[in-house]
């Protein structure tokens, strides 16, 4: 695209209609908005996509996957429980039992397909809507709840699972992750080797205008790393939309850095799997790193605390209910015979028993003792931290006695 | 305006209003802040009123937020900058100590740097990691800024609009627990500079000293302590860079006695600046060695354990009882 098409339209130049809408006085985007909008988003021939929203599948030639019923069903069964526990973390958030929940809602497939191309001594840095990634690393639902019911900053062994702490502060992973991947390459583990590793991290829209991810991708880049810059473009921070983070799509930002970047139908977990599978073998192969942009769609709000009537018109959502990452999975189980309705019915069998099990746990969780405050500040001893925690019980025993008497 | 009952929030709204009314190159820049007005909706209605060339949706990066201030500000514009938690205000971090409180020094006055923060800060929202810090002391330790932090109302009100008709940085705390508690907002008559400490409470036998988040848990305290038979002189900083320290030592020489309560960690704190101003300068008034109140030396824990966390009113009480039966 020619320079001069970019900027067409100054937006600081005063245009009648602006001044005469009163700009920003509603949920309707005004004309710069949407030429930025499309500018962001609109180059629909890049989007990869293997499984159409009407369920259609068709092989793509540079990214071939083997498609079986039982993968699909895997695959469907996947993106059905955690669409499941994520509507039952909304609900336990509605009753007072989450102080927050982060919905996934309509990324299922963006999260399933990276989250099952990755191999076991892969090692994924989340960012903090990762449900998704997290069950396919093999932690528990109920590990997450820790940090949304505020008992505990993080609920899992990062290292066993090869699945770091969630992040909140937006972009700092990206260059944690670009770190690891280069001790990855230091320890001579980027190959041909069956244990060859790569990592992937996990960021959003909004975080691609934080200077991390520029960091992160100029050290990936710099030092060869086996990195897979996974972003879940869903399209909005809280209110802001994409436009306004990028006058273009995303994944065109790779070709700057010297990295391959793709744009992947994010809704398509035939896609985001094939491609991922893709850069992570690239990466570990030596030919990292590798930009993917999945294309899709926050459906729910940013956290249970956020209200997106205000922002964004509710057509949208409507248009990317069409577009739904199970339903199209569904649909081509059903038309190819590859699922029969005993096997529907038991996903959603299992799915209600996750959600039961996902509920039960929470509500049943107990405030951590006060020894948790003072714990693992430090590897060791320390001195004041100590004396503080000896000081606190001493003071806390008091009460108790007084209750005694 | 007469008097009216406001929450901190609205009155936070107000002032910035006020401000963009009397000042057409006030900016408001942040996250969120324009359609949605903010997370916590103290720019509510201003893009839609001012145009969003005045309240600017940012792209989401808080060196960005500050760095670009730093230039609109240069170009004459006075931006007031929203961080949308204290946990997120490091990405900006840089630019606020290697540029903002810098610029009037190194250019020997030729640029001013009339920018403010808004930084909500503090704990008790029963929120996740990053969302219920307080980093003042990292603000206060460098020279260039001004930090100031309000607890109720008026004061938000009529703060926020001092800071951003001060030529200098402000770094502007937010209690942001107390954004939904309401007081008595009289916008007719403009006080003295708010950017000084004030008594909220005259008494003889012991001095409370808060700021921000914590002034509701130190007025309630002194009520409890009064109730026993003590008479607490409260005194509300406002001010935490540079101190107005007259009041603070006024009111030790006149008690003896005093307690610093912050909800931020003791080591290399305000509170600890405070306690050693008043050591140095009212040592022979001391009845007893100043007590704190503070977070512990531990990062914020996880939102079911910040009540123990937080400086609260028995825990006031019985540095209130150190101090007075020593």
């Amino acid at each position: 695209m020619a320079p001069e098409q970019w900027v067409e339209r100054p937006r600081y130049v005063q245009h009648a209609e602006d001044v005469a809408e009163g700009a920003g006085a509603s949920n309707v985007p005004s004309p710069d908005e949407v030429a930025r909008g499309l500018r962001a988003t609109s180059e629909g021939e890049d989007l990869i996509q293997i499984l159409s929203p009407e369920g259609v599948l068709t092989p793509h030639p540079d990214f071939p996957v083997e498609v079986t019923g039982e993968m699909l069903q895997g695959l469907y069964r996947d993106m059905v429980l955690i669409r499941r526990f994520d509507r039952e973390g909304n609900s336990l958030q509605r009753q007072g039992q989450l102080s927050i929940w982060v919905p996934l809602l309509g990324q299922e497939a963006a999260q399933i397909g990276a989250g099952r191309a990755m191999r076991p001594q892969d090692f994924a840095f989340p960012s903090y809507r990762e449900h998704g990634i997290a069950w396919c690393r093999g932690v528990d639902p109920t590990a997450l709840l820790g940090i949304f019911r505020g008992t505990d900053h993080s609920g899992w062994d990062p290292k066993e699972y090869r699945f770091h702490d969630y992040t909140i502060v937006i972009g700092n992973q990206a260059l944690n992750a670009a770190g690891y991947a280069m001790g990855q390459a230091f320890d001579g583990k980027v190959g041909d080797g069956a244990d060859a590793e790569a990592t992937i991290c996990f960021f959003g829209d909004g975080a691609t205008a934080q200077g991390d991810i520029h960091e992160g991708m100029v050290f990936a880049t710099a030092f060869d790393s086996p990195i897979v810059f996974y972003c879940q473009n869903n399209q909005w921070a809280i209110s802001e939309p994409v436009g306004k983070m990028a006058r273009l799509p995303l994944f065109r930002r790779a070709a700057g850095y010297g990295m391959p970047g793709f744009r992947v139908d994010g809704n398509d977990v035939l896609a985001c799997l094939a491609v991922t599978k893709w850069a992570l073998d690239e990466c570990r192969t030596g030919n990292g790193p590798v930009m993917i942009e999945a294309f899709t769609y926050r459906m729910d709000a940013h956290t249970t605390s956020d209200d997106p009537s205000r922002y964004r018109l509710a057509a949208e959502t409507e248009h990317w209910k069409l577009l739904d990452p199970i339903e199209r999975v569904r649909v081509h189980l059903v038309r190819e015979g590859l699922a029969d309705k005993a096997f529907f019915d038991s996903v959603d069998v299992e799915a209600d028993e996750l959600a039961a099990r996902f509920r039960d746990f929470a509500v049943n969780m107990q405030v951590p003792p006060v020894d948790r405050i003072f714990s693992n500040v430090y590897t060791g001893p320390h001195a004041e931290v100590d004396r503080q925690r000896a000081d606190y019980l001493e003071y806390l025993a008091g009460f108790e006695e007084e209750g005694a008497h | 305006m007469s008097a009216e009952s406001v929450t901190l929030a609205k009155a936070l709204n107000l002032g910035l209003r006020a401000s963009m009314e009397a000042d057409p190159k006030v900016l408001m820049m942040g996250e969120d802040v324009g359609k949605l007005g903010g997370v916590f909706r103290i720019t509510d209605g201003l893009q839609k009123d001012f145009g969003e060339h005045r309240v600017l949706d940012t792209p989401l990066a808080e060196s960005g937020i500050i760095g670009t201030a730093v230039g609109l500000a240069l170009r004459g514009y006075r931006p007031v900058c929203e961080i949308q938690f204290d946990g997120f205000v490091f990405p900006g971090f840089d630019q606020i100590i290697s540029q903002v409180a810098k610029v009037t020094y190194r250019s020997m006055g030729a640029w001013s740097m009339p920018l403010t923060v808004r930084i909500p800060y503090g704990g008790g929202i029963g929120a996740v990691e990053h969302h219920a810090e307080s980093p003042e002391a990292f603000f206060c330790h460098i020279a260039g800024l001004r930090v100031v932090a309000c607890s109720n109302p008026a004061d938000a009100y009529w703060m926020i609009q001092e800071a951003i008709d001060c030529p200098d940085p402000v770094i502007f705390f937010e209690p942001k627990r107390r954004y939904w508690e309401k007081g008595e907002l009289d916008t007719g008559v403009r006080p003295d500079s708010t950017f000084s400490t004030v008594v909220r409470r005259p008494g003889d036998d012991v001095t409370l000293i808060g700021y921000g988040a914590t002034m509701p848990v130190v007025l309630a305290a002194a009520d409890a302590a009064a109730a026993e038979g003590r008479s607490p002189e409260v005194i509300d900083l406002r001010t935490l860079s540079p101190l107005d320290l007259g009041p603070v030592l006024d009111s030790v020489r006149h008690t003896g006695r005093a307690v610093v309560v912050a909800e931020a960690p003791r080591h290399a704190s305000l509170s600890g600046e405070i306690s050693a101003r008043i050591t140095e300068e009212a040592f022979y008034s001391l009845s007893a060695p100043v007590a704190r109140v503070t977070g512990f030396d531990t990062p914020y824990p996880p939102s079911k354990l910040e009540e123990q966390y937080l400086p609260d009113l028995d825990k006031v009480l019985h540095a209130v009882d150190r101090v007075m039966d020593f």
